[in-house]
């Protein structure tokens, strides 16, 4: 008995099922609310995961050793992200300009704030450089993090966080802010939300997605580029 | 299969140049010009596989994000500074960039 239930506890087979299983739910979730903002899948596999986790009392690093296998998609999908970029080029015409002046701008505005208000609010000095990253996609925030002397993987929760924020209430804020145009509200979502931005957008509408996914990938660049002339700056 | 290739062919390439990118996003770029150069019709396997990949993004995500189990300590401990932090920088972020290009847009 307690050895099957040691093996269920390890196994990568029970491990990638049972996130499978919280992605479903997720699934069911948003399908059965009609697409509500909350129930965004990556957000109710993540709570249901995590109550399992705690519950059956696994450790975090055998969990996410035993579902690399999942992990490892992350990084064909964003290269899949050419594909819609791909059937959108021809209204790439008009915004390029805007673009290649707002995402690197975004991205210093995103650096900035991030890391005066962590200061501001009380936080300490690694706090606030691990939270700098934190807009860039979360392999390219990890890495920045580590080089800047945050605490990476803190700075993958973070970047995890504000891309469901995104998600759930990214396309809310933007009609406040009557960004009405695909393509603006597209880069807005993939400067702030990266990959979970981009699925959301994806779901709102092709276009939107695209340019999310284009402005994802920009916006990583920009903040690598201007994160440690910033953080020497702030410092 | 070209997914694969373009990823493999990104991360060697960010390593050989020590570029700040991450391989996945050389990936893109690259089957981005792979597909403007070829213009393969709408059964092509690589964009089915694509989309479908696509639909199932956030399930990529799901591992990593569980990571936020492990620090709920320290969520607890310094909530104000990041919470405040994240979300208001989240919100400067998407202003900016959604109100600049709106704003160069309609110029031109």
């Amino acid at each position: 008995m307690s050895e099957a239930l040691e093996w269920l506890r390890t196994s990568p087979l029970a491990l990638v099922a049972l996130t499978l299983v919280g992605y479903r739910l997720g699934c069911e979730a948003r399908d059965r609310t009609g697409g509500h903002a909350l129930a965004q899948p990556v957000l109710v596999a993540i709570v249901f995961i995590g109550l399992v986790l705690w519950a059956a009392d696994i450790d975090y690093a055998a969990y996410r050793e035993g579902t690399e296998i999942v992990a490892f998609w992350l990084g064909p999908a964003t290269v899949a992200l050419a594909v819609p970029l791909h059937r959108q080029v021809r209204r790439l015409r008009g915004v390029l300009l805007p673009m290649l002046v707002a995402i690197p701008v975004g991205a210093a505005a995103s650096i900035v704030t991030a890391y005066a208000l962590v200061k501001a609010l009380g936080g300490d000095e690694v706090l606030a450089v691990t939270m700098a990253p934190k807009a860039a996609t979360t392999p390219v925030s990890i890495a920045l993090s580590e080089v800047a002397g945050g605490i990476p993987s803190l700075t993958a929760v973070f970047a995890i966080s504000i891309g469901v924020l995104g998600a759930v209430v990214g396309p809310a804020v933007l009609d406040l802010a009557r960004v009405r145009d695909r393509r603006a509200r597209g880069l807005a979502l993939g400067a702030t939300s990266h990959g979970i931005g981009t699925s959301r957008a994806l779901a709102e509408d092709e276009t939107e997605g695209a340019f999310s996914g284009l402005s994802m990938g920009l916006t990583a660049l920009a903040t690598s580029m201007l994160l440690p002339v910033l953080l020497l700056l702030l410092q | 299969m070209w997914l694969l290739v373009c990823q493999v062919v990104g991360e060697v390439a960010v390593r050989l140049t020590d570029a700040p990118v991450p391989g996945p996003i050389v990936g893109m770029v690259l089957l981005f010009a792979l597909l403007q150069w070829r213009d393969p019709d709408e059964g092509a396997g690589v964009l089915r596989a694509s989309d479908a990949m696509l639909r199932h993004l956030q399930l990529f995500f799901v591992p990593a994000g569980v990571g936020i189990v492990t620090y709920l300590a320290v969520l607890r401990a310094d909530a104000l500074p990041i919470v405040g932090a994240m979300a208001v920088s989240w919100l400067a972020g998407l202003l900016v960039v959604g109100w600049l290009v709106t704003l160069m847009t309609r110029r031109t």
